[in-house]
């Protein structure tokens, strides 16, 4: 499983980071986000991409489990 | 979900296209209820950064802007100050984005508003705008980044907000040292009752910091993912402040709305500079990852990256009426097309050298 830390960046890069390790064509990736925008990108993204996106929290970091 | 979020984006484009057409009817100037390159270079001026006697006023919706999106960070837990990502070349970034707006006369909020004011010669700048995002967007396609920022301190990221309120006195206060354009003497002097202006960016402030409203994300993230949430935004916007302008020139003696090119207020008719001008905001936006708004209310929400970056607009600001780059209705200045020529030189290197040289 591929694992994207995305903590700190600005938008849009946490959603391309995504984009581009989503070509792969795995079926699980980790995405983590450290603050609420990017939180809502990148689920909104692998929505659109057919994933099913699961979201842990701890200490204001994300971590967004996404998976088909 | 989906169609919530399209409904609550719209939504808020509505109202802020109303408050935004309601403020000129209140006394702004013709087509900016809201510009925030406008706003702040007037706010430079109010405070005495540069000396353009045309344009001296602290403008109370960058204040409100700011607290605004400050009030509804602190509310929801996302106040979370942080810092740290090349703050010099997003300083850098701002100062050339507000080179671009003030050769196009507005930031792309304002860009909206005169095209609901029926100011064709928006188009350019829309087109330039674009092209500018796409040039961004070519970049970021290729890992450009600015690096991340990391958590910093609760009084790093209140600095600003604090600064907004202490500019908020100083306009109440109006000590000898705080310039005022006098009335008549140009758009520094046409503005909306102090808290009336104030109450609208509190408004929008809160309203864009839960919606993450954004004017460069709407086209960024349409031509980068065919996502259309931010886009239905921008149109709502617009068409709302159409609407209003047009009905307000209706019920009123005074005109909000005129179509075409020519005597459009506070605006010029040279579509290749407008163009250009809207270009390099567009471009240096998109790598500061987000509209000149946008990082009102990320300030708001402790973001000091964006704080610097609005250091950056304001001194581009300065810089702009001091060295006589920023058009006026007349024209461009052939030191602003210099200016805004270099503009682009600079963001391209700043682009190339965080993707390929990282």
């Amino acid at each position: 499983m591929q694992i994207i830390d995305a903590r700190g960046l600005s938008c849009p890069e946490p959603v391309i980071l995504t984009r581009q390790a989503m070509a792969s064509g795995e079926a699980r990736y980790q995405v983590i986000v450290d603050n609420n925008t990017s939180k809502e990108n990148v689920t909104r993204y692998a929505h659109h991409q057919g994933y099913e996106v699961t979201i842990s929290e701890q200490d204001g970091e994300y971590t967004l489990l996404i998976s088909k | 979900m989906m169609k919530n979020e399209r409904t609550i984006i719209i939504a808020t484009g509505v109202v802020v296209g109303l408050i935004a057409s309601l403020l000129v009817y209140f006394g702004n100037p013709a087509n900016m209820g809201y510009c925030i390159a406008c706003f702040l270079r007037d706010t430079a001026c109010g405070v005495g950064l540069h000396s353009a006697k045309a344009v001296q006023y602290i403008r109370p919706e960058i204040i409100g802007l700011i607290l605004g999106a400050f009030g509804a960070a602190y509310a929801h837990g996302e106040f979370a100050p942080k810092g740290g990502s090349s703050p010099l070349t997003r300083f850098t970034l701002g100062f050339f984005a507000m080179i671009g707006c003030l050769m196009f006369l507005g930031c792309p909020f304002r860009m909206l508003l005169r095209l609901a004011g029926g100011d064709l010669n928006a188009l350019f700048g829309l087109v330039g705008f674009a092209g500018g995002i796409y040039a961004g967007i070519f970049f970021l396609n290729r890992g450009y980044s600015l690096k991340r920022s990391y958590k910093m301190t609760t009084l790093e990221g209140s600095i600003l907000p604090f600064a907004a309120i202490i500019l908020l006195a100083l306009l109440v206060a109006a000590p000898a040292f705080i310039h005022f354009t006098k009335a008549g003497g140009g758009p520094g002097a046409k503005h909306a009752a102090i808290a009336i202006s104030l109450l609208a960016g509190l408004a929008v402030g809160s309203l864009s910091q839960r919606t993450r409203f954004c004017m460069v994300a709407g086209i960024r993230d349409f031509i980068l993912f065919r996502e259309t949430k931010m886009l239905w935004g921008f149109v709502a916007v617009t068409v709302a402040a159409l609407l209003c302008n047009i009905t307000l020139s209706a019920v009123t003696s005074a005109s909000f709305f005129k179509l075409g090119f020519f005597g459009q207020p506070i605006a010029h008719t040279d579509g290749l500079w407008n163009a250009l001008g809207l270009f390099l905001a567009g471009f240096a936006c998109v790598l500061l990852g987000g509209c000149p708004m946008r990082q009102l209310i990320l300030a708001g929400e402790g973001n000091s990256d964006s704080s610097i970056t609005i250091l950056g607009l304001i001194a581009g600001a300065g810089f702009a009426h001091n060295f006589g780059l920023a058009s006026s209705g007349a024209g461009p200045t052939a030191n602003g097309q210099i200016a805004v020529v270099i503009g682009i030189l600079v963001v391209t290197l700043i682009a190339y050298m965080n993707t390929y040289k990282k």
